[in-house]
């Protein structure tokens, strides 16, 4: 568990994913550069529209504008929490908004637009339909397209994503009985070739995993992870137990099956609170990011699997979350930003590459034996991968 | 951001401040009256060699010849060393640091005794300008190395401030009491408990003395630890040390709020030099319940920590995340419930989907004064960069340091719920290195650090 989470904290973080969704109104193709909205209908100053909200009032510096990249900035001048709208003509469908602007502060709100008629609003207070205008863009010849599809391709691509967490979740079950049982039973040489292998699935899945605050630091929790007088459980436990440093003193038959019955019980309310969730675009490109901080943290240094050093298998358990998440999200991101398809593509597959070179058997080497240049390339390998993954979301989602 | 464990935010009024005479105690004239290194070199080579062994003769302590030598020019740059409270802790935090924390080698009580005499005479020479030593860098006999290591000549005192403490190691050792401070161990000088999360290595952590030395020029900060290091050869040895650059916490509210290497405003709400009353309260220790541990009167607990940052994941993180983790805008630092840097938060306040505008574990929120007994500490961290790891990653982060009455109080429960539930902990933040210090009261004319422990 590099997220060393703890109750509370996933879910909160959790709940500001779910304030991301709703935001994530999928439109038009907002931009995920900022080109800058230079010339507004003024026609002579550069920069952004500037939007004042008040309470009675929705001021708005432009009323036209050149059609490409847009920024407003919109100031809550008003003493209440407010929202800034672009509708389309018809006054209905969103075409971008910011919301959550407290009092005094300002936001930007930057998207791509095509020529057409538009409306903006204000809405001080989060209620009503706002205090609105007309707006338009005018055709500068630097028209954004837009794929009336693209919504139908995120779609579908969430729903495969919310199937392959499923398939995970199931396998991870499996495997944990599997693991439990051996373990239980004292059997360590099978529970040791066991754990790494099953541990994957969890890896694969887990920032879906870990947005139960609770359950995370009850399955993965380092020792130094805890708190005073916290109860230690889940697969770390039981590595320690099963890959014992120097002076170690082995749990007792009670305390392992205690141990194993814990791990399955734990997994199988997983499994169970994981039917529910509901997956979006933003969350499976958040969800991508933060597998490869993960690699970047805790496998590339080593400390997630301090005493069996199975690192490899996670970080590749990681990677594929990762890589699938971004595989689901592809067609619509090449509609959106195909360069940056292709870049990831090429970055994925150099990773790829350089994780195979470490394969073992069914497995991976162990992360002690490998060389400082290997961790090194590795590292860096990392690093170029995650740069583009973390715009991932901005390109797909605004 | 702004006064936890790294950076938080507590809860300070603004517009009531400045009250001026609750500035650094700046009180003793005697700086000035001192020979700057500069006018020293001057007054050598006016009065060639012969004149030298005067000038080392006079030096020692001895006003007379320096006040002749060098006028009483205000000179800014120099923080007086002797005061009821010691420099450097409400002083208006400095641009660099240099901290170091020594293990005392001997074990003879003397001998500890006449080290901190020693220390606290460089100290007051180097905070005041001067080179340490009788014959400084330069006006030595030829055949011997020079006594002070000069580079620090030419430069201003560089409002340098040289701050000791004592760790608990200096009063026991694997339950044995040293140096004869049997009951002399403030009660609330503890041991640290472990903190979730925390991967202390030892290499970083602990000390028996530690030395804080903060000054706006680094060269001047690092030539003060380098000549007590070599003082202290023989009879301590540094176990850590650090260097610090950029302060990430205002302690003047004369001063703007500086930045950390997150590139958020740090220290908006920091206890500052101006807060008296709240110093009195959450800083300034009082005489403790003991007699053993009156000589802490007027001093006060020092807390460092090495946090490092996971930069390079941070810089992947979006501006929206990054806010909401911190609770505060990037741009101006204002709450993210509206208002202006110093805009009181409010927590209250809630968005168009019911949640607060200001999360439940944004990091103002948890380090907030309200959400932790009233608590508050003086922040006076420094940013650092220690080259990489060999990953191709920066070592660099937070080198947080406080001032705090009481850390039972005052620093535990707080970095034990930031370590639990703040996610910008959880995510970006690792804890390093570790220290707790006893800061004794400040030194008169005439009297060492820590006099009153010996007494
Ligand atoms: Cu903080």
């Amino acid at each position: 568990m590099p997220g060393l989470t703890s109750p509370k904290i996933r879910r909160t973080a959790g709940a500001r994913l779910a304030v991301v969704a709703a935001t994530a109104v999928l439109p038009l193709a907002l931009a995920s550069c900022t080109d800058n909205a230079n010339a507004n209908a003024s026609g002579t100053t550069d920069g952004p529209i500037q939007v004042t909200s008040t309470a009675a009032e929705c001021k708005v510096s432009a009323t036209e504008a050149p059609s490409g990249n847009l920024t407003f900035a919109v100031k809550n001048d008003g003493t209440e929490v407010t929202e800034f709208y672009v509708l389309a003509e018809d006054g209905l469908r969103i075409v971008a908004e910011v919301e959550n602007i407290g009092p005094g502060i300002t936001r930007n709100l930057v998207l791509t637009a095509p020529a057409g008629k538009y409306i903006t609003a204000c809405k001080p207070g989060m209620k009503g339909d706002g205090i609105r205008a007309d707006f338009t863009v005018k055709d500068s010849g630097k028209q954004a397209t837009v794929d009336a599809d693209l919504q139908k391709l995120v779609d579908t691509g969430v729903t495969q994503y919310t199937a392959y967490v499923k398939d995970q979740t199931e396998q991870l079950v499996a495997g944990t009985k599997e693991f439990a049982a051996a373990y239980a039973a004292g059997d360590a040489a099978k529970a040791k070739s066991l754990y790494a292998a099953t541990r994957m699935h969890w890896e694969r899945i887990e920032p879906v995993a870990e947005s139960f605050g609770d359950l995370d630091p009850k399955l993965d929790a380092r020792e130094a992870d805890l708190e005073p007088g916290q109860k230690w459980t889940g697969w770390h436990r039981a590595e320690k137990d099963l890959f014992p440093p120097a002076g170690y003193k082995a749990l007792t038959a009670a305390e392992r099956s205690a141990i194993a019955k814990q791990l399955v019980a734990d997994t199988e309310e997983l499994s169970t609170r994981t039917r529910t969730v509901e997956l979006s675009a933003d969350k499976l490109g958040n969800g991508a990011k933060e597998l490869l901080d993960e690699v970047a943290r805790g496998k590339v240094t080593g400390e997630e699997e301090i005493w069996s050093h199975t690192d490899l298998w996670d970080f590749q358990a990681n990677v594929d979350g990762a890589r699938i998440a971004f595989e689901n999200l592809k067609p619509a991101l090449q509609q959106k930003d195909a360069a940056l398809a292709t870049d990831l593509d090429a970055k994925f597959s150099a990773l790829q590459a350089e994780l195979k070179k470490h394969a073992k058997g069914d497995g991976f080497a162990y992360y002690n034996e490998l060389s400082k240049d290997e961790v090194q390339q590795l590292s860096a390998l990392v690093d170029s991968l995650g740069e583009p993954l973390s715009k991932l979301t901005a390109a797909v989602v605004l | 951001m702004s006064g936890c464990p790294f950076g938080g935010d507590q809860q300070t009024p603004a517009g009531t401040h400045s009250d001026a005479s609750a500035a650094p105690a700046e009180t003793s004239d005697g700086a000035n009256r001192r020979l700057s290194r500069r006018g020293l070199l001057g007054l050598a080579g006016v009065g060639g060699a012969g004149a030298v062994a005067g000038i080392a003769a006079g030096l020692l302590g001895h006003d007379a010849l320096a006040a002749a030598a060098a006028p009483p020019a205000a000179n800014d740059s120099v923080i007086p060393f002797f005061g009821d409270r010691q420099a450097g802790i409400t002083t208006a935090a400095q641009d660099r640091l240099h901290m170091a924390a020594f293990d005392v080698t001997t074990e003879n009580r003397t001998a500890l005794i006449e080290l901190l005499k020693d220390w606290t005479a460089a100290a007051e020479a180097m905070t005041a300008g001067r080179t340490t030593g009788s014959t400084g860098a330069v006006d030595g006999p030829y055949d011997a190395p020079p006594e002070d290591t000069g580079e620090a000549l030419d430069l201003e005192a560089g409002r340098l401030t040289i701050t000791f403490g004592f760790g608990a190691s200096l009063f026991e050792k694997d339950g044995k009491a040293r140096f004869g401070l049997d009951g002399k161990r403030p009660d609330a000088l503890i041991d640290l408990p472990h903190f979730p999360g925390d991967a202390l290595e030892p290499a970083r952590t602990g000390g028996d003395i530690v030395v804080q030395a903060c000054a706006d020029d680094p060269q001047v900060a690092v030539h003060a630890i380098r000549n007590l290091a070599r003082i202290g050869f023989g009879k301590a040895r540094v176990r850590w040390s650090q260097l610090g650059f950029g302060r990430t916490s205002s302690t003047s509210r004369a001063q703007t709020t500086a930045r950390n290497l997150f590139g958020f405003k740090d220290g908006t709400n920091n206890l500052k030099a101006e807060d008296t009353a709240l110093l009195d309260e959450h800083v300034w220790a009082g005489a403790g319940s003991r007699a053993g541990e009156a000589w802490m009167e007027g001093g006060s607990y020092l807390v460092s920590r090495r946090i490092r940052m996971h930069i390079e994941i941070w810089d992947r993180t979006s501006l929206r995340e990054q806010e909401g983790l911190i609770g505060r805008t990037k741009g101006e630092g204002a709450p993210l419930s509206g208002g202006k840097e110093f805009t009181a938060p409010d927590f209250s306040i809630k968005g168009n989907d019911g949640e607060p505008l200001i999360a439940m574990d944004a990091h103002v929120r948890l380090a907030h004064a309200d959400q932790n007994d009233g608590v508050r500490m003086l922040r006076r961290g420094y940013n650092y960069t220690d080259g990489s790891d060999g990953l191709g990653h920066l070592d660099a982060g937070l080198f947080f340091i406080a001032f705090v009455k009481d850390p039972r109080t005052h620093y535990v429960p707080m970095q034990m719920t930031m370590a639990k539930e703040d996610v910008l902990a959880l995510e970006y933040l690792k804890h390093t290195g570790s220290g707790l210090f006893a800061v004794p009261p400040g030194v008169k004319q005439g009297g060492f650090i820590g006099e009153g422990l010996f007494t």
